[in-house]
């Protein structure tokens, strides 16, 4: 507002105004998501109970993504093998490749990848679905025959994603690592014991535990920036075209963000 | 019952309703009219309490809306209906479900008795044996009539209707309407009805409010508003595209516009 009083044609003023402005519509954005999200979540303990809700969103958020999630895990898991084999024999020590795949995938890309293709699959309808129940007064319909749309429809979503991630991310490991040994044994001749056992032997408890921490963290991600994004649509059909892109945008970039950031404290 | 006291909203720097007072016959139908942007929507947003004033208060019985908090608004809601202009039915619901939705929420009835009430409410519409069908597969009328039916399931005191008539045809528009006015009758309902349907609005109305400009420009029964001598409220009632209240809604004189502008409008 205050640049509206000070007209100025110094640059170095406007940027940082502008810059001041954008650093502003962010803390108030992310103030906005927190209060819904936590709201929301201590609903959780109100009655009436959710339980049914959070079953229904798992199945629909959680089974209805297994299939993308295989075929992201298998993938994966093959290309690393290749990948991973030709780089090893150039140092003949292909015999690691097993450990290498199952170290990848545990710790980084399968938590990784998996949240991502997520937030495309799942993050994208939660959004979709809720922006339009704003446009068709749905939420509104909710309120006014007294039941809180926070409850019934932002909490279970949240919960369920964030239960349905970690689940999802072993199978897209499990996958992963099966596809892998395919690609690397059958196919490029690595030796099976060799595999295996490298394989068993250098993950650690650790690492699961890296790998599951990053999957909860990513789910509760997903959830809270996809439903804030649906429930604060504008309430028009562009509004929720909008919303639903930035819910994939702003998630796809706070995964990775996220990211770096358990990495750096799990190493 | 319900009274506003001296209620304004503001959109930024837009005055939607300015400090307007309006108080609601009981068991009567009250209908709000005035154009596009007369702050109707507004109003009746208000007086269901999906929306909060900047500043004035709404009274319901013995409660400020405004103020009270959200257990008590929640049981209070329990006593209104409200008909949307979209209808708002619940889209992953069927007719009965949708129907059924207040009463599975609010109630411990047996599902048997919730059928019987369910069937009841869907009679009074005419629409008894289509509660299979999804809303998808209903025309507008019908989706209308549902969401009457869902409005009426818990016997509420008062329902609002937005728009009941919009986007319907003729004969369905007709249906509608006569329902309202039916049905407030037998069940000695209060109904607040917001339209720019000016013939409709006038043939139901016990009484009528008039807005312009989210300000009470006319108020009284059927008749008075007819015969009145106000010129924004003839012009109105008869639709001339011209008058106090002025087609051209451009802000800056036109011949200032063409001669000084060069291209940029803020220049």
């Amino acid at each position: 507002m205050s640049g509206e009083l000070v007209v100025t044609h110094n640059w170095f003023v406007r940027v940082v105004g502008k810059l001041g402005r954008n650093v502003l519509g962010i803390v108030s954005w992310l103030g906005d998501m927190a209060s819904i999200t936590t709201s929301s979540l201590a609903l959780i303990f109100a009655p009436p109970w959710q339980g049914r809700h959070v079953v229904l969103q798992l199945y629909a958020l959680g089974v209805g993504s297994f299939i993308i999630i295989a075929i992201t895990g298998a993938f994966t898991g093959m290309v690393l093998s290749l990948q991973g084999y030709y780089t090893l024999a150039k140092f003949g020590s292909e015999s690691l490749l097993g450990s290498a795949v199952a170290l990848s995938i545990i710790r980084e890309l399968g938590p990784v990848l998996g949240a991502l293709m997520l937030v495309g699959r799942a993050g994208s309808s939660i959004t979709a679905e809720i922006g339009i129940m704003r446009v068709t007064e749905q939420l509104d319909a909710l309120q006014m025959m007294a039941v809180n749309p926070r409850a019934r429809i932002i909490l279970p979503r949240i919960v369920a994603i964030t239960i349905a991630t970690p689940l999802l991310v072993s199978m897209f490991d499990i996958i992963g690592l099966g596809a892998g040994y395919v690609v690397g044994v059958e196919m490029l001749g690595v030796n099976a014991g060799a595999f295996t056992g490298e394989m068993v032997a250098k993950i650690l408890p650790e690492d699961l535990y890296a790998g599951w921490v990053k999957a909860v963290v990513f789910g509760f991600l997903v959830g809270s920036v996809c439903t804030y994004m649906g429930y604060r649509a504008v309430p028009t059909t562009e509004g929720v075209a909008k919303a639903t892109t930035q819910a994939v945008v702003i998630g796809s970039v706070g995964i990775l963000m996220m990211d770096y950031i358990l990495t750096s404290f799990f190493l | 019952m319900i009274r506003s006291e001296k209620l304004t909203r503001r959109f930024g720097d837009v005055t939607a309703l300015d400090q307007t007072d309006v108080s609601i016959r009981e068991h009567a139908i009250t209908v709000i009219m005035g154009g596009s942007g007369s702050g109707k929507t507004t109003l009746l947003r208000l007086l269901a309490a999906l929306d909060i004033p900047t500043s004035g208060s709404v009274w319901f019985d013995g409660d400020d809306l405004a103020q009270v908090s959200s257990k008590r608004l929640y049981e209070l809601r329990a006593r209104m209906g409200m008909v949307f202009q979209y209808s708002a039915l619940l889209n992953s619901l069927n007719v009965y479900d949708n129907v059924a939705f207040p009463l599975h929420e609010h109630t411990k009835l047996d599902e048997s008795v919730i059928r019987t009430v369910v069937s009841m409410k869907l009679e009074q519409v005419g629409l008894r044996g289509f509660e299979h069908l999804m809303p998808s597969e209903l025309s507008g009328g019908m989706a209308k009539r549902v969401a009457f039916a869902r409005a009426l399931a818990m016997d509420p005191e008062v329902v609002f209707f937005d728009e009941p008539t919009s986007g319907l045809d003729p004969i369905s528009a007709g249906v509608v309407t006569t329902l309202i006015h039916d049905l407030t009758q037998k069940t000695k309902m209060t109904s607040i009805v917001v339209t720019h349907d000016v013939q409709a609005g006038l043939a139901i109305a016990d009484h009528v409010i008039l807005l312009w400009q989210g300000k009470v420009i006319a108020e009284g029964t059927a008749d008075e508003i007819r015969q009145s001598t106000d010129e924004r409220v003839s012009q109105f009632i008869e639709g001339r595209p011209d008058g106090p209240i002025p087609f051209s809604r451009s802000t800056t004189p036109y011949i200032d516009d063409l001669l000084h502008s060069s291209g940029g409008v803020n220049s």
